[in-house]
């Protein structure tokens, strides 16, 4: 008898062979150069109250990815279907309205607050746009997010540059909830805040999550607080994903070499546990001149002359629909530690 | 002499103040520790700890005015470095402490090709070498720091080449006198980590050649279980806590330590269960309350805490920490 497959809950986002290539332009014409292979082919699904982790290196497309999901950058090709509309092809003004229910934060809580308005504008922002509620109930809502995120209410009257890094975050994440969102884009929401802040606002992110449901695409370098907080992964190299499965699986058994060699990297808190190595050698290629082939093939130690010539697919490993591997070696099942 | 004179490098009561507009305010309050010939020594803690204040008070490079030494001495074999007249200070500085930060790129030259930038530390330091011997032994530095084709390099600028290559340049140019000690603040920080581990390795690998000493300075415990031998851990300007890699993580003695440790999610953590948090946040220099710093966010604080500054207590030969509550307390090592 088969096991039993385990309920899933309904699909919010998918994302279907997404694109993002940006030209370079240089010289007194501006003429194209070349072009960046930001987000090359990328599709996923994200679940309704699920938290998928997208983890890579520096460009390895990561942010463009959340960001030409939200079309803060217009896709070249590909889809985006969240609630059952192409967000990649639909107006602007429908667009506009589909935006309140997917919402981002961002890595730098320094950046993306305006300075020269008050906590209260900030907030009030997002309900204005959207032409939502009268001033007294705009105030009551936004004492309520204040409350929401561990914020006092007299934080209102102040100005961004009076809270520390960790305050920030949580009025970003204020106004990223204003309008209850179902998704929220997170880039590197804790990467800028200290250790003993960081787990402040992952607790909260996470409990914002049980209580409205809501979907997180979680972006990181951060292997360890993407793992903590996703329930699958997907890990990008060079504007592709080479590897996607269940968080657990990414990390006890990692397929593709290069999902290896990240996890084999990561510095563990733990002295007594002086692991083998799967050192890479060499740089991250540019993405403006991708290397043909697997993208992977200049660093990696299981090379053979196929991946210098055929780029793998993205397919099913071992017949689990929930996992999926780019490497022509990944049945062979070799370890590079 | 005394223990501390003798010693590879000894900070003995260290008190570093910036003016400020508040008035002058102390980032590094007496402070004590040594490193020996051969070891590393990891220096963990937040931002505005004081970590990269007491790096840069041993080299000696606070920015000026604002920055001052207020106290304390700084033994390295046998001299103290803060009474040293300027000259004297450029025979140690370069040649035999060196310092690597963690922004590479701001810290190498952006109009001077990676060669030049590694000859003219030997140019100053080897007044005596030709040009020649300086170009062959740029080029043996970089092939020891594992850049692979030198010759390329040294006629590169540093916008042209990559970060992990740009802190390969920097740990050549640190490399070039053969120091004894190599401060290292933060030097992986700005890496990917797949970067970062081939920096970490190198570090080791050279440290084993050279028998060189390196203070390394980071806010990542992960870093600092793989690379120190002995570790402090600094809060608000003080030291909290010393003790052996091995202690430090299995034994913290520290609330502080503590909660830093249990705060952050490991690759084995279960999901999404809450982690343990510190409340609240370090206080600012210019409100530091009186008695234990570190008593606004402890969960165990007791009376004494608000007005009595604790003493280090000694748990162990390696191991110590500033806490009321371990007063008179040993922990076996």
């Amino acid at each position: 008898m088969n096991a039993p497959i385990p309920p899933q809950n309904p699909p919010l986002l998918s994302v279907i062979d997404l694109k993002m290539h940006f030209p370079v332009r240089g010289g007194v014409l501006k003429k194209t150069k070349g072009t960046i292979y930001a987000l090359d082919g990328i599709s996923f699904t994200v679940r309704e109250g699920e938290t998928l982790g997208i983890v890579g290196e520096s460009g390895c497309g990561k942010t463009t990815a959340g960001r030409t999901i939200l079309r803060l950058y217009p896709p070249t090709s590909g889809s985006v279907i969240f609630e059952g509309k192409d967000l990649a092809r639909i107006p602007k003004k429908i667009l506009r309205e589909t935006r309140r229910r997917m919402q981002m934060i961002f890595q730098d809580p320094f950046e993306s607050l305006d300075a020269r308005q008050t906590v209260y504008e900030i907030l009030e922002e997002p309900f204005l746009i959207h032409g939502m509620g009268n001033p007294t109930e705009r105030k009551e809502k936004i004492h309520q997010l204040l409350d929401t995120v561990g914020l006092q209410k007299s934080a209102a009257s102040l100005f961004p540059h009076e809270f520390s890094g960790g305050q920030r975050q949580r009025i970003g994440i204020a106004r990223a909830i204003a309008l209850n969102p179902r998704l929220i884009v997170c880039d590197e929401p804790v990467s800028a805040l200290d250790v003993s802040i960081q787990s402040q606002i992952l607790n909260l992110l996470i409990e914002l999550q049980r209580e409205r449901g809501l979907s997180y695409l979680f972006i990181s370098h951060n292997l360890a607080v993407v793992k903590y907080m996703s329930e699958s992964i997907i890990v990008m190299y060079l504007g592709k994903i080479v590897e996607h499965a269940p968080a657990e699986l990414i990390y006890q058994n990692p397929v593709h070499p290069y999902t290896q060699a990240l996890i084999s990297a990561i510095p563990v808190p733990d002295p007594t546990r002086k692991r083998r190595r799967a050192l890479l050698s060499g740089d991250l290629p540019s993405p403006r001149n991708p290397p043909a082939g697997c993208r992977f093939h200049t660093r990696c130690p299981l090379v053979l002359d196929q991946c210098r010539r055929e780029e793998p697919l993205l397919r099913c490993h071992e017949g689990d629909p929930d996992r999926r591997v780019a490497c022509h070696r990944s049945t062979e099942g070799i370890k590079i530690w | 002499m005394t223990q501390a004179e003798n010693s590879f490098l000894s900070i003995r009561n260290l008190v570093t103040a910036f003016d400020t507009e508040q008035g002058s305010l102390r980032a590094v309050e007496d402070i004590s520790f040594s490193v020996e010939r051969g070891r590393t020594l990891g220096i963990v803690g937040e931002s505005g700890c004081g970590k990269s204040v007491t790096a840069l008070s041993i080299i000696r490079l606070l920015p000026r005015p604002a920055g001052r030494i207020e106290g304390g001495k700084i033994w390295f074999q046998g001299t103290d470095i803060l009474t040293l007249p300027p000259e004297r200070l450029n025979e140690i500085r370069g040649n035999r402490i060196s310092m690597i930060f963690q922004e590479p790129l701001t810290s190498l030259n952006p109009v001077q090709r990676i060669g030049a930038q590694i000859g003219e530390v030997m140019g100053i330091h080897f007044p005596r070498m030709t040009k020649e011997a300086i170009g062959n032994a740029s080029l043996e530095l970089m092939e020891k720091v594992g850049i692979p084709d030198p010759k390329r390099c040294v006629a590169a600028y540093p916008h042209q080449i990559s970060g992990g290559m740009r802190q390969r340049v920097m740990i050549a140019i640190a490399l070039a006198c053969k120091p004894d000690l190599l401060i290292a603040d933060e030097p992986t920080t700005a890496l990917d980590v797949t970067i970062q581990a081939q920096i970490l390795e190198l570090m080791k690998d050279l440290q084993k050649k050279t028998g060189m000493a390196i203070l390394f300075i980071t806010h990542d415990l992960g870093v600092i279980a793989e690379v120190a031998d002995q570790v402090i851990v600094m809060y608000a300007g003080k030291i909290v806590e010393e003790a052996s890699v091995e202690t430090l993580f299995k034994n913290p003695a520290h609330p502080y330590t503590q909660g830093l440790l249990s705060s952050i999610p490991r690759l084995d953590s279960p999901r999404k269960a809450p982690l343990t948090i510190i409340p609240g946040m370090v206080p600012s220099l210019s409100d530091m309350p009186a008695g234990c710093r570190f008593q606004n966010r402890c969960p165990v604080k007791i009376e004494c805490c608000k007005t009595i500054p604790p003493q280090m207590t000694a748990l162990s030969e390696t191991h110590s920490a500033v806490c009321h509550l371990l007063t008179g307390r040993k922990i076996s090592p």
